[in-house]
């Protein structure tokens, strides 16, 4: 552990603050220069400060600090496209706390957008990160949000992200979530949306548990509009006793919904353990609904083929299961 | 994965009668004259008397044979005749359990060697259904196939050698979005990349179409003159004629070994109308 951050601990220097949180923000594959430039919205937290905001035209970002996080509410003005990705970085230095993120996204008709957000935790012992969004993407809005983890190799945090997500007509949402460095700890996603009218959302979420990580990926799509898409895609990977449990969900209410739930869980190891559970419920004779899960070991051929080119069977494994959470 | 399973055929023996009638004798030499000038006749791989098993079935016996230094060797049968079960052994995958005989790979006794030792060593294999990738492109899968041996062609250069435009596919994911044919000439590409010193290539003429086919006979011909040896299965006589030796299986045996022509000729008259499929070598015995 680095002297500053040492020093943030015993609480002798919080002007730190914003560096350590950028040193750890980098760390999770996020480009620190842009949330220094103006050319970006970006919006820094750690704890229950904000660091750093930057607003660009079409874009509003209010927050108010609360006792143990933030609420955050972010708009798009009707029409606007962002140009640049805005980024977010959230996050605790210190090895316990709690961290609670509470957001609204307004989407304004027509508007696009596409958020990164990087959240780091890179001492945790015991730390607690809840973030609560509510995602309104108003008619032919289109939005991406790609959330990627780093934790340190401790495993003291639980990570709990709701989202509820709301598609009006004609709008796109694709949400991410990737934590495959650092360990878990205890995550639990619960992801609901509606989706309106030839709407698409699609929700994709890569995680690698080791140690004694608990995963529990729990999605659900409700589509609700004729003609309405929804795609829920889950790429988990476990070793040593780690175990993760993947429920997807997709109802069919609408005429000529399609949704498709796909899960693949690879586990290594005795004494880790993966499930799977997709439920489809159709209750309009045009809409189709389709899953398909492999959970269980790497596949044999894969791993042969890379064999076959030389690699050991660990490397092989390892370069199969990064390829699959990449 | 070939058929595997006993009594499978069985009703038509005839065929089966004149091809154990006319097989080779063990240690057999067919062929060999004509590899007298083929790099002094320096053998690269020499399987002896190899007995397999999957699963319980016995799917390999007695298997005899030997390839050359620089030699592409065919080896042509009908479907379920041991071809493939033979070029996985060779490469040493997990389900396949050798309970006599040898593999010898430049003198050296490689039988109980892991797969990944096999390919360190300069041995590779090509499968007739190409494992696809999640995540990982095209340069990547090149890359690491070039990592074992650290002398084969870079990514674009493999590429190039199958006839595939590198811009186009270097950074393209090495999954579903790849058609059978571009799946195929990539695994080519990787096994170049590697520059081994034996190519085994399970079927890599089928379910394509007739301009890939070139491409992939030009590379096979290339493994060739860059010094490799290679060993293609095929039931195609076309494709094996462009071997300097061929050899036909069926019941899991190497029946003959020879010329591509005669080899060819013997398995139209005797083997491809046969549907006779590995039965189990005690009633083949009783058959002859």
């Amino acid at each position: 552990m680095s002297e500053a951050v040492s020093n943030l601990l015993k609480g002798i220097d919080y002007s730190k603050e914003f560096e350590l949180l950028v040193e750890a923000y980098e760390k999770s594959g996020g480009t620190p220069e842009v949330l220094k430039s103006d050319k970006y919205a970006s919006l820094a937290i750690h704890g229950n400060h904000v660091l750093g905001k930057n607003e660009v035209r079409g874009l509003r970002v209010e927050t108010v600090e609360t006792e143990n996080g933030v609420r955050v509410k972010v708009q798009v003005e009707p029409g606007v496209r962002i140009q640049n990705p805005v980024h977010l970085c959230f996050g605790l230095v210190p090895e316990e706390g709690l961290q609670e993120i509470i957001s609204d996204f307004d989407i304004g008709e027509e508007a696009e957008v596409k958020f990164i957000a990087h959240c780091s935790f890179p001492n945790a012992l015991r730390i607690k990160h809840v973030m609560d969004s509510t995602i309104r993407l108003r008619r032919g809005a289109k939005m991406t949000y790609s959330e990627t983890h780093f934790h340190g190799d401790e495993g003291g945090i639980e990570v709990l992200p709701t989202t509820r997500a709301t598609l009006e007509e004609g709008a796109v949402f694709e949400n991410e979530f990737k934590l495959v460095k650092g360990a878990v700890g205890r995550l639990k996603i619960d992801f609901k949306a509606k989706v309106g009218e030839k709407a698409v959302c699609e929700i994709y979420a890569k995680v690698y548990g080791k140690g004694d990580d608990d995963i529990v990926v729990s999605e659900s799509l409700h589509l609700l509009g004729a003609r309405s898409k929804g795609l829920a895609k889950s790429r988990i990977a476990v070793t040593d006793r780690a175990r993760s449990e993947v429920i997807g969900e997709i109802v069919g209410d609408a005429a000529y919904s399609r949704g498709h739930v796909d899960c693949v869980e690879v586990i290594r190891g005795r004494e880790a353990q993966v499930s799977a559970v997709p439920r489809l419920l159709v209750r309009d004779d045009t809409a189709k609904l389709t899953h398909e899960a492999a959970i269980g070991s790497v596949d044999k051929k894969q791993v042969e083929t890379l064999m076959a080119r030389g690699l050991t069977e660990d490397e092989a494994v390892d370069v199969i299961v990064s390829g699959m959470l990449r | 994965m070939e058929d595997t399973g006993p009594g499978q055929g069985g009703a038509e023996r005839l065929h089966c009668v004149v091809r154990f009638s006319e097989k080779n004798e063990p240690g057999y030499d067919y062929g060999q004259s004509d590899l007298q000038n083929l790099n002094n006749g320096t053998m690269r791989l020499q399987i002896e008397k190899l007995n397999v098993f999957v699963n319980g079935y016995h799917i390999l016996k007695d298997v005899d044979l030997v390839v050359y230094k620089g030699e592409i060797h065919s080896i042509l049968g009908a479907n379920g005749t041991g071809k493939s079960s033979l070029a996985y052994t060779i490469m040493g995958l997990e389900s396949y359990e050798v309970r006599s005989g040898r593999i010898l790979f430049e003198g050296e006794d490689i039988t109980r060697l892991p797969v990944w030792e096999r390919a360190r060593r300069g041995i590779t294999l090509a499968w007739q259904e190409p494992a696809r990738f999640e995540g990982l492109t095209v340069r990547q899968y090149l890359l690491l196939s070039r990592r074992a041996s650290k002398k084969g062609p870079p990514p674009e250069e493999a590429l190039l050698r199958v006839g595939l435009e590198p811009s186009r596919y270097l950074d393209r994911a090495l999954d579903e979005s790849l058609s059978g044919g571009e799946r195929k000439r990539i695994e080519l590409a990787s096994v170049l990349a590697m520059m081994p010193k034996l190519v085994i290539l399970d079927e890599p003429d089928s379910g394509i179409d007739a301009l890939s086919i070139n491409f992939i006979t030009d590379s096979i011909r290339l493994f060739a003159k860059l010094g490799a040896s290679v060993l293609l299965i095929t039931h195609h006589e076309e494709v094996a004629a462009m071997a300097d030796r061929s050899s036909t299986m069926c019941g899991g045996t190497v029946l003959k070994t020879g010329s591509p022509d005669e080899v060819a000729r013997f398995y139209r008259l005797h083997c491809r109308e046969c549907e006779h499929v590995n039965e189990p070598e005690e009633e083949v015995a009783r058959n002859v």
